[in-house]
């Protein structure tokens, strides 16, 4: 008997996670790499305070580099895993051999969107559990912090998983794909406030990332686990959260957009 | 014919690359439950035309009707009814035959037990191994199994049995007599003469886009009427005559050997003779 939609969808995101978690590469790349980066970055930067003298509390760069860091890891398994991945799975004929079948086309991203959302949920545990451990960040006291926290990644996964979806359909080919993916991703990176403070970077830099959805998801993250008195050093003198939601959410309908426009099952060769 | 009797109908099929005409005005009728295999040279424009009955990419011109309906504008309800082996194969590297198996079957109503599409590609003692590890005419088999899982009306095969050994190819054979038998239309195309010869009802030849006979095997280019060929040695020579009337050509030759006739052979042409001289003409023509 043929499966209703829902079971069918839950099986698409089974058969997807058990292709990610035994293909070794992007286990380490998506989950892992950025592990790595906060272990790194986190014990350079310990000792380096960034609020003025005689502020208290005291915000040391590594506590300002982890909420970055968790940012990033929402992005990589959203953006970068997908925009790599599905080329890949195009160039192999697995999107033609799907097209082949009565499949709805939604079941085949509802397992990507479910498969990311795991990866997400796994990855924020992982970078939490380090930066609690290492870095001096206590998890939100407040539900009114928790909520944040939730709507900021949620809103912040989806926009991404919609970009990583749509990019997807740029990639000429996926041997192509980590070279063009890779460099986006880092240099959104540096200009968003993950490797330095955003309000360091000249102008000019701020409003490129400004347009982007991770710098937003930097700062929301901010208002979360630095304290509220740290919102003054903000860019905006504030954290900003309504302006945090009304980016993500137009990156989440751009994207969706992008992927009902742009989306290719089959490889240019295939005709 | 009416269009009942018809799984495929095919009328001017036109398609073209840039300025490379694939295809050039391709007629085809597939008649429901027959067995049609398409031959023809590399890049004469059998997966182009295939491709197209399977609403993977879009025709320039002509008429085509698959299971009564435009596979152009054909939706879920038309694929469940038909099965696709593609030329090339999908890869799902990471994970296992019956995984991938079992996960075809649940977008089909009426789905085979697995387990026993993967028994039929002689494929089970593999089930639990991942894709990437199947050697060439095992991964093959999986997209064999992949193609019949649904119970198809109509199964397209493009180059199905390539890479096969020949025990297996005998045994893909038998898998696709056997659904002929249960009533399974299919077009399959392949560079086997001989497979085309075991299989087909009928065989259509294409040739740079075109299709260029459409006969029975038995009879395609005049087979059936051709000379038959009797050779035998003689003073330590091979001899032969092409004759309407070998049985006459035999006993005169047993007549002057007295009995045995060295190294006898009476042979007719094969397919691929009169496939490969179809073909030569054709060349000549240009
Ligand atoms: N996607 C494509 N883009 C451009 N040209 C193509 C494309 N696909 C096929 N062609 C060209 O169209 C012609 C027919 O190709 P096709 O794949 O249909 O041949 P074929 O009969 O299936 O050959 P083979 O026996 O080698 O599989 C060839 O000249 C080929 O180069
Ligand atoms: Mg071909």
């Amino acid at each position: 008997m043929s499966d209703s939609g829902l079971s069918l969808a839950l099986a698409q995101g089974g058969i997807e996670f058990k292709q990610f978690v035994r293909t070794r590469e992007s286990l380490v790349f998506t989950l892992l790499f950025p592990v790595m980066l906060m272990l790194i970055f986190g014990s350079i930067f310990s000792d380096v305070i960034i609020t003025p003298p005689g502020v208290s509390p005291a915000v040391t760069l590594s506590q300002y580099f982890v909420t970055g860091m968790i940012a990033s890891g929402i992005m990589s398994t959203g953006f970068q895993n997908l925009a790599i991945t599905i080329p890949i799975e195009r160039d192999r004929g697995v999107l033609k051999r799907y097209r082949s079948t009565p499949m709805p086309k939604w079941i085949y991203f509802a397992g990507k969107i479910l498969n990311v959302a795991v990866l997400a949920l796994l990855s924020i545990v992982l970078l939490l559990a380090v930066a609690v451990a290492f870095y001096d960040i206590t998890l939100p006291d407040t539900g009114q912090k928790w909520f944040t926290f939730a709507w900021v990644s949620v809103l912040g996964l989806t926009a991404c998983t919609l970009c990583g979806i749509a990019f997807s359909g740029v990639a000429k080919s996926g041997r192509s794909g980590p070279a063009v993916v890779t460099p986006i991703a880092l240099i959104l990176q540096f200009t968003s406030g993950v490797f330095f403070e955003y309000s360091d970077l000249p102008p000019w830099m701020q409003q490129f990332a400004a347009l982007f959805p991770l710098k937003w998801m930097c700062q929301g993250l901010r208002s979360v686990f630095l304290p509220a008195d740290f919102a003054a050093q903000e860019v905006g003198g504030s954290y900003e959260l309504g302006k945090v939601a009304l980016v993500l959410g137009a990156w989440c309908v751009g994207g969706l957009v992008l992927c009902l426009l742009g989306f290719r099952w089959t490889t240019r060769r295939d005709g | 014919m009416t269009d009942e009797e018809l799984a495929i109908s095919v009328s001017g099929l036109r398609k073209s690359y840039r300025d490379n005409q694939a295809v050039a005005g391709v007629d085809l009728a597939v008649r429901r439950g027959e067995v049609f295999a398409l031959l023809g040279p590399n890049g004469a424009g059998k997966t182009t035309t295939v491709e197209i009955l399977e609403g993977f990419r879009q025709r320039d011109g002509g008429d085509v009707s698959v299971l009564g309906v435009d596979p152009a504008k054909a939706g879920a309800d038309w694929r469940k009814r038909i099965g696709i082996v593609l030329q090339g194969t999908g890869e799902f590297d990471e994970l296992k035959v019956g995984e991938v198996v079992r996960h075809f079957a649940r977008f089909y109503p009426n789905a085979s037990d697995p387990a026993e599409v993967i028994e039929r590609v002689g494929l089970s003692d593999k089930a639990n191994s991942r894709t990437h590890t199947l050697s060439g005419g095992q991964k093959r088999r999986l997209d064999v199994a992949l193609g019949i899982v649904n119970r198809p009306e109509l199964l397209f095969l493009d180059e199905p049995t390539t890479g096969f050994d020949p025990a297996a190819r005998r045994e893909f054979w038998d898998l696709i007599r056997q659904l002929s038998h249960q009533g399974t239309t299919i077009l399959l195309t392949t560079h086997y003469l001989d497979e085309a010869e075991a299989l087909a009802d009928r065989v259509g030849v294409i040739n740079r886009g075109a299709m260029v006979a459409v006969s029975t095997p038995a009879e395609l280019g005049g087979r059936h009427q051709a000379t038959a060929r009797v050779g035998w040695r003689e003073d330590g020579q091979a001899r032969f005559e092409q004759t309407d009337h070998p049985t006459d050509a035999v006993r005169r030759l047993s007549e002057r050997f007295g009995g045995e006739v060295p190294e006898l052979t009476v042979t007719r042409p094969t397919l691929e003779d009169i496939y490969l001289e179809m073909l030569g003409e054709k060349e000549e023509q240009q």
